[in-house]
């Protein structure tokens, strides 16, 4: 054992020595590895971007919120079994509402109404167009997980009297005051002019997804003066106990099905979507790039693993009569296979290391390039990198080490 | 210790008596194969070598000597016959334990001294012990008394670029002094120095043998063979004669 460690000990000084020797051919024979190792750690980082951008999206809302909605938020083929359900009526909150107050110890908490518009917002001569108004109740403070900048949000008075009152999203309040707070101010929706009681945090948007930077929450009697509730896309939100998720959505499933009166033989008209859909519809993005990457990464390692198993033939072929010489002083057969096995995996991994330095310079600028894309390069990607390196540098040495551990040593002596 | 030069010429020339066997062969032979023609390199040799003994292996340009010095250093297996070295039958031996044999019992001197040329010569004089198994300290102690023995004292840190053909090939002898083996055998270890300095290796390898060193030189200058107590000499594979210088 201890005859072992030495001799893997010489067998790195030796790589090394070699490599330091050979510097020029050694980067060139690195390159390939170099490219594969930037292939698979900016994919990784893309991937690991790609899902903090997503859970950065969905962290408005929890995942025990469960979505009661006339269309499924899954890809469907027949949408028009879909077109002709009943919409989402709002007002079925209170009866849902009703019953957790008697079931404490149910696992839903709280519904709250949801209806949606596409609006122009104006206040004086600025103006933001396309900003989602949301028309809902007090209990979604209870709901959301993002914070307040400033302000509060409406309350359960203000709510049930249908006062014009607003909580705007970060870039709302931005465009429109943009050197000024918002709080006590007027802006205008429509013909309605409304008081913004509360300015949310800044949550950041990614690829176009949601994000409450750019709405405007009131309450949803206050909405229906300005938009007709039946297109605003009716739906429920319910926030359950995400631990209890499924016994949450048989209860929810059969409580909707008693308040839209639908009897026991009838097929649900109603869907329940959490946000675990959203995840999966992500995922065939991942993996295509994965993919890609993966067919990048497969070549340039492919070649570069030819490169290194050719530069580890030449060498052998070179140190011919060293092998020899080493043969005649005692070394083993697998003390010179892990000579030269190791001379290719630290060629392998200084490619490696290379390649690693080189994504990391690449991701940061790619990250200034693109602030919305959240760039991730973690220490689980270089230990892929390292990883891939290592067994790139086996792959590849492997067969030229063999051969020269097999080599007679008085051929090899007598090698010139 | 006591510097070679001053053993170099002026030594008593001792003659120690026969120890041990430490080789014993008998009607090897070894054939090579080239195409449809078949070698005979050797062709029936026996040969006993004992501890204490230093012996010249002689003959002309072909006639084998190499092949019976790679067969005894067990770098080679012979074709047919029987080989002992310290009485273990080596002619069956698997490639590792012929290693560890050549690593113990045997120290090679090449013609072309063979060190390593980016190494230093401490480190080239180590090898055999990184090999050994023996740890850090306990090798660069070895391998400076090793040096120090043969006169390179003041040479450790250089690289073999940086040393004389009779400097190297004096880091080869500490390197195979090094691990304390059964038997030193040297390929004509003179064969690429010029006559004074190839006098002066031979002059070591006599302070080696009175330190109590066991000697084989191939060689076929009769200068050299002189030096030692026992001359093989081979023809065509076969032993011409064997005795012992006067
Ligand atoms: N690997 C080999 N393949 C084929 N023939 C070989 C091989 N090694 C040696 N021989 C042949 O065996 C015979 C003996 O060779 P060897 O090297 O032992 O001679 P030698 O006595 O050492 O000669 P020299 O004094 O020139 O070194 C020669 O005819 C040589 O051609
Ligand atoms: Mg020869």
């Amino acid at each position: 054992m201890k005859r072992f460690i030495y001799e893997v000990t010489e067998a790195f000084r030796i790589a090394f020595s070699q490599i330091r020797a050979n510097k020029l051919r050694s980067a060139l024979t690195a390159l390939g590895v170099i490219i594969g190792i930037v292939a698979v750690t900016l994919m990784g980082t893309a991937i690991l971007g790609i899902d903090a951008g997503v859970e950065r999206s969905l962290a408005g809302f929890g995942d025990d919120v469960v979505y009661v909605t006339k269309w499924p938020w899954r890809r469907i083929d027949d949408w028009w079994t879909f077109r002709n359900r009943r919409d989402i009526d709002v007002n079925n909150i209170h009866a849902i509402n009703d019953w957790i107050a008697t079931h404490p110890e149910g696992s839903l908490k709280v519904a709250v109404p949801n209806v949606a518009w596409n609006a122009t917002v104006i206040r004086g001569e600025y103006r933001i167009g396309n900003m989602v108004i949301f028309g809902t109740s007090a209990d979604l403070a209870r709901i959301v997980r993002s914070d307040m900048k400033e302000g509060r949000f409406f309350t359960e008075i203000e709510s049930r009297s249908a006062r014009n009152v607003v909580v705007i999203g970060f870039d709302v309040a931005d465009a429109l005051f943009p050197s000024e707070s918002a709080l006590g101010q007027t802006i205008r929706i429509r013909s309605q002019q409304y008081t913004v009681v509360g300015v949310a945090a800044r949550q950041g948007s990614f690829l176009g997804m949601f994000s409450w930077d750019s709405v405007v929450i009131m309450p949803i009697d206050a909405f229906a003066r300005s938009f007709p509730i039946r297109w605003a896309n009716p739906e429920i939100r319910v926030q359950v106990d995400v631990a209890r998720m499924e016994e949450a959505k048989d209860e929810l499933r059969g409580l909707m099905r008693r308040v839209r009166g639908l009897s026991p033989e009838k097929k649900e008209d109603f869907e329940l979507n959490t946000q675990q859909v959203i995840r999966e519809q992500i995922d065939p993005i991942k993996s295509k790039i994965a993919l890609g990457g993966l067919f990048i990464t497969g070549l340039a390692l492919f070649v570069g693993a030819i490169g290194i198993m050719n530069i580890t033939y030449v060498s052998v072929k070179e140190r011919t009569k060293e092998i020899g010489t080493r043969k005649a002083l005692g070394a083993r057969r697998r003390t010179i296979l892990l000579q030269f096995l190791i001379e290719a995996v630290s060629i392998c991994v200084l490619g490696g290391l290379g390649g690693l330095a080189t994504a990391w310079a690449l991701s940061g600028v790619a990250g200034a390039l693109m602030p919305a894309f959240p760039l991730v390069f973690s220490l689980g990607l270089v230990l892929l990198g390292l990883g891939v390196s290592v067994c790139t540098g086996i792959f590849s040495g492997f067969a030229p080490a063999w051969q020269a551990s097999k080599l007679d040593p008085v051929v090899a002596l007598r090698y010139e | 210790m006591i510097p070679p030069s001053a053993t170099a010429h002026a030594g008593p020339r001792v003659t120690r008596p026969p120890g041990a066997l430490v080789i014993e062969i008998e009607d090897v032979t070894k054939l090579y194969k080239m195409g449809a023609e078949t070698i005979h390199a050797l062709r029936g040799v026996t040969l006993k070598i004992h501890r204490n003994e230093y012996l010249a292996i002689m003959g002309p340009s072909g006639s084998g000597k190499s092949t019976l010095m790679n067969m005894l250093g067990c770098l080679d297996t012979p074709t047919a016959g029987r080989y002992e070295f310290n009485r273990k039958n080596v002619a069956t031996m698997l490639d590792d334990e012929l290693a560890d044999i050549r690593n113990r019992e045997i120290g090679f001197v090449f013609q072309t001294f063979n060190l390593l040329p980016r190494s230093d010569a401490l480190h080239n004089v180590e090898l055999p012990l990184i090999y050994a198994g023996l740890g850090k300290a306990g090798r660069i102690e070895k391998a400076q008394r090793a040096l120090v023995n043969v006169g390179l004292g003041e040479r450790m840190g250089h690289k073999p670029n940086e040393l004389s053909g009779g400097q190297r090939q004096r880091v080869a002898i500490a390197r195979a002094l090094v691990n304390d083996p059964s038997i030193i055998l040297a390929d004509e270890p003179t064969g690429n120095l010029d006559s004074k300095t190839g006098e002066e290796i031979m002059a070591l390898f006599e302070q080696l043998y009175a330190q109590g060193n066991t000697i084989i030189v191939v060689t076929h200058e009769e200068d050299i063979a002189r030096h030692a107590r026992r001359i093989v000499r081979l023809r065509d594979g076969l032993i011409e004669s064997d005795r012992a210088v006067e």
